[in-house]
């Protein structure tokens, strides 16, 4: 099922909580809808699900506006799940909560244990039917949710906040049936993460939500390598943001001025723009000696700070102005990085995502 | 042995031998306040489920007004009853006066607005997320009122078998509208007060004792019910 949103405002009180949102989402699409806490992400989710009244503006299921009719609205819902973030079982066991969407469909009772048994196996919960469904552990009521959830194969799939605090298995079980769900049975799948990680590999797509703004959507990668504005860059992870003022731009070739050192980027920027300059951490290269590089930026520094994680480490310079750069552990200790060691840091003028 | 004292041994003696006249007092009070539960929680479940899923302009007041009336007086509700079935009253042509459907009428009517509000409070305390989940899993507006019901279900219980110890303990009602016949409308509570009145000390006290044995299986099947879930 594909779905449009057409100018869609909510209001709660005096309080604007979304504003002026436009989407679409095709059938089989993995959406994340990422964004800092606070920003909408789980009203919007509850609009999709027909839960909330929109304010303003309409969204609209294969077409057709989902507050047509009553009973329109009941059969979109009836393609669609959602997964709240804290999700609720109800009160009896994991069998009777995964039956729950089919019996409201009518299903015969035969029909319904055959698919309960073939979910639950979904989610690795099959030992856990009779159980009851307050005894279980966040982990384990999230699985059950879900499979509560798909259990009548909706064309579309929403989650808030999937994997919030639960165990890694959990999490990779997750993860891994909503990529099988969205390849196997083009489910559509929304989801809300605040995981920006989580977004990237799991999402086809990627919109950034703050201040009930979408302020970004696109392919994740492009999201994550090339940010609208500082908000989304600083919320995306970029390490290095960095203010300066275009010198000069020659077709493209752009000269900023940062804190007195010059930084050599892409882009269309005109001279005398004020601009911030994005650098990922990963793009920067660090040496002990000058030597030659096809890098385009070149600057000297000194170490701040050295702080090992897993298999990286990650590097606070002063070159004066603070740049962080991360680099594997080996070439860390070949380096024999440390405070106060003098190093010389090189990034491509390709590697700079310069925001006018 | 005081008189006081023999009067009892009789009243456990006349239970202990299962006293044809105390077993069936018994049955027809428990028959009774059985079926105007009944009919009162036919009517007050999903009423009280419409209420509470349904938002409209004096909701608050409505839920005052049949708080208000928890507290009913029994012979106001005989009274009530009484006018609207006397032979000059409205439904006085089904010469229902002092007869068990009477009594039904009067107790169904006495309990409902504990059951009401009962449910309505075991409705209400039951997670908005529950609802939006059953809405969210597909359901219809009848059936997310159901679920609702479902989730509540031990303490709408609670509330029916409080409705149960009012119905089977009160004597105003009973008595102005089923007359203590003999045989016919006689009850636990309305034969121990006219027993008391006669001087039968012994048969109104086993009556009594009985009385307060069903009082007590009640509290405690509501006690069993709170405490397991």
């Amino acid at each position: 099922m594909d779905m449009e949103i057409v100018d869609l405002y909510y209001r709660y009180g005096s309080q604007e909580i979304l504003k002026g949102i436009n989407l679409k989402i095709g059938q089989g699409e993995i959406f994340a809808l990422v964004g800092p806490t606070g920003a909408g992400k789980t009203t919007l989710l509850r609009l999709i699900d027909l839960l909330d009244k929109p304010t303003a503006g309409t969204i609209k299921f294969a077409g057709k506006d989902s507050l047509a009719s009553p009973r329109f609205k009941l059969k979109v819902r009836r393609k669609m799940s959602m997964v709240f973030q804290k999700p609720l079982l109800f009160n009896t066991t994991v069998y009777e909560n995964v039956a729950y969407p089919l019996r409201v469909r009518g299903y015969k009772e035969r029909d319904i244990a055959n698919k309960v048994i073939q979910v639950l196996h979904l989610v690795s919960m099959d030992s856990y039917v009779k159980s009851h469904s307050r005894k279980l552990s966040g982990g384990e009521t999230q699985r059950v949710a879900l499979a509560r959830a798909i259990v009548s194969e909706p064309e579309m799939l929403l989650l808030d906040e999937p994997t919030a605090n639960l165990d890694p298995l959990s999490v990779d079980l997750i993860e891994s049936l909503i990529l099988r769900l969205s390849r196997e049975q083009k489910t559509t799948v929304v989801m809300a993460t605040h995981n920006m990680l989580q977004g990237q590999h799991l999402a086809d797509r990627i919109g950034v939500l703050m201040k009930g703004e979408l302020v970004q959507a696109g392919k994740s990668t492009e999201v994550f390598r090339a940010p609208e504005n500082e908000e989304v860059a600083k919320f995306v992870g970029v390490e290095n943001i960095l203010k300066g003022v275009v010198i000069s731009n020659d077709a493209g070739m752009t000269c900023i001025d940062v804190q007195g050192h010059t930084i050599e980027g892409i882009s269309n920027c005109r001279v005398g723009e004020k601009v911030h300059v994005c650098i990922r951490a990963e793009n920067i290269t660090l040496s002990t000696a000058k030597h030659a590089s096809s890098a385009r930026n070149f600057l000297s520094g000194q170490v701040k700070l050295v702080a090992f994680s897993g298999p990286l480490v990650r590097v606070e310079l002063a070159c004066p102005f603070p740049l962080i750069a991360v680099v594997t552990k080996k070439s860390a200790e070949d380096m024999q990085l440390g405070i106060g060691k003098k190093v010389y840091a090189s990034f491509k003028a390709t590697a700079l995502h310069i925001i006018g | 042995m005081n008189e006081l004292g023999r009067a009892l041994l009789k009243a456990v003696e006349l239970i202990a031998t299962r006293d044809p006249e105390v077993v069936e007092i018994t049955l027809r009070s428990l028959w009774i306040a059985g079926t105007s539960t009944t009919f009162a929680s036919a009517i007050c479940i999903p009423l009280s489920g419409l209420i509470q899923f349904h938002q409209f302009r004096g909701k608050r007041f409505l839920i005052n007004l049949i708080q208000t009336f928890y507290s009913l007086p029994t012979v106001c509700v005989g009274l009530f009853v009484f006018v609207l079935i006397s032979r000059a009253g409205p439904l006085g042509s089904l010469g229902l006066m002092f007869t068990p459907t009477a009594m039904i009428i009067g107790q169904t009517i006495l309990i409902t607005p504990i059951l009401l509000g009962l449910t309505f409070a075991a409705l209400t305390g039951i997670d908005v997320a529950i609802r939006e989940s059953a809405l969210s899993l597909g359901a219809t507006r009848l059936q997310v009122i159901w679920t609702i019901i479902k989730e509540a279900r031990f303490s709408v219980v609670a509330g029916v078998i409080m409705g149960f110890g009012r119905a089977v303990s009160e004597v105003g009602a009973a008595i102005m509208l089923g007359g203590n016949i003999k045989g016919f409308t006689r009850v636990l509570t309305t034969a121990i007060s006219l027993e008391t009145q006669k001087g039968e000390l012994e048969f109104a006290l086993a009556l009594g004792i009985v009385l307060i044995c069903v009082s007590l299986a009640v509290n405690m099947a509501m006690n069993l019910i709170q405490q397991r879930f």
